[in-house]
């Protein structure tokens, strides 16, 4: 008998899992989708340097943080998984919306503090928790730039949304 | 005080380097949070609580960072990287670290 109990809990849980979780990502992946077509116009770049064209100015900080769980269902899949190996395509999507979620956090703290470019954005991804319970924290960081006078209308082919060119600049493809 | 993971701040250059500054915090979550968060891994989705968590502790390390600084006397300090260790479940150290340099305009 209790050996039923606890399978049927088991099931439960899964079943649980698998609805909510599956429902909890749909939506986020909604929620995502229509933040990144509003946060277009800030401009986000891995790379090193300012561009060429940006001069003095204001620079600072910018970061965007999250931490994600895997549901019940998930983190049996993936145990399932181990045993086998290959790809685990359940984390994936939970990493990658993680990613995409820091990466608007970025952009909002950036145009928050009236930014509109962020360069050097680097990735950090830490396990803070492991086992059946899985908490993975994933963090964005780069510097924003402020364009200061003259400087604004040099910018603006880069950092604004007025020209046509600049639109297919920031429309991701 | 400017702070950046930048190496070259644009119009700017480095007058004097004074060496690596850090500021580093070790934080857990509260109990109840805590079952919170394990509750909420059956259903997964976004932890938060610890998201805070690491918020509030990133600021507490770059706010330690930039202490360090001006008491070297720095105006900036670039090329900050961030390290985070879990030290044990829901705990979690949190890292800044950059150059202490002074700027001038160029």
């Amino acid at each position: 008998m209790g050996q039923f109990l606890d399978l049927a809990l088991f099931l439960l849980l899964l079943a649980i899992g698998y609805v909510a979780g599956h429902a909890i990502e749909q939506r986020h992946y909604a929620s995502i989708r229509r933040r990144e077509r509003r946060y277009r116009d800030v401009l986000a770049f891995p790379m090193r340097f300012a561009p060429d064209s940006v001069t003095a100015q204001q620079a600072f900080l910018v970061h965007g943080t999250v931490v994600v769980s895997a549901d019940y269902f998930k983190t049996f899949v993936a145990g399932l998984r181990n045993l086998f190996g290959g790809r685990f395509r359940s984390y994936e999507t939970l990493l990658e919306r993680a990613r995409r979620e820091a990466v608007l956090r970025l952009k909002q703290d950036a145009r928050a503090r009236g930014a509109r470019l962020v360069v050097c954005v680097r990735f950090e991804t830490t396990t803070i928790a492991s086992g059946w319970a899985p908490a993975i924290e994933v963090l964005a960081y780069g510097t924003a730039l402020v364009p200061l006078g003259a400087d604004a209308r040099a910018l603006a082919p880069i950092a604004g949304h007025e020209t046509a060119a600049s639109r297919s600049i920031s429309r991701p493809v | 005080m400017i702070v950046s993971n930048l190496e070259i701040i644009p119009g700017r250059r480095v007058a004097s380097h004074l060496g690596m500054v850090q500021g580093s915090t070790v934080r857990a979550k509260h109990v109840g949070k805590d079952i919170f968060a394990s509750l909420k891994n059956i259903v997964g989705g976004e932890l938060k609580g610890y998201t805070e968590l690491m918020q509030e502790a990133r600021e507490e390390a770059i706010e330690r960072m930039t202490r360090e600084a001006e008491s070297v006397g720095a105006n900036a300090i670039l090329n900050v990287r961030f390290a985070t260790t879990s030290i044990t479940m829901g705990a979690a150290e949190i890292l800044a670290y950059g150059s202490a340099v002074k700027l001038e305009e160029a």
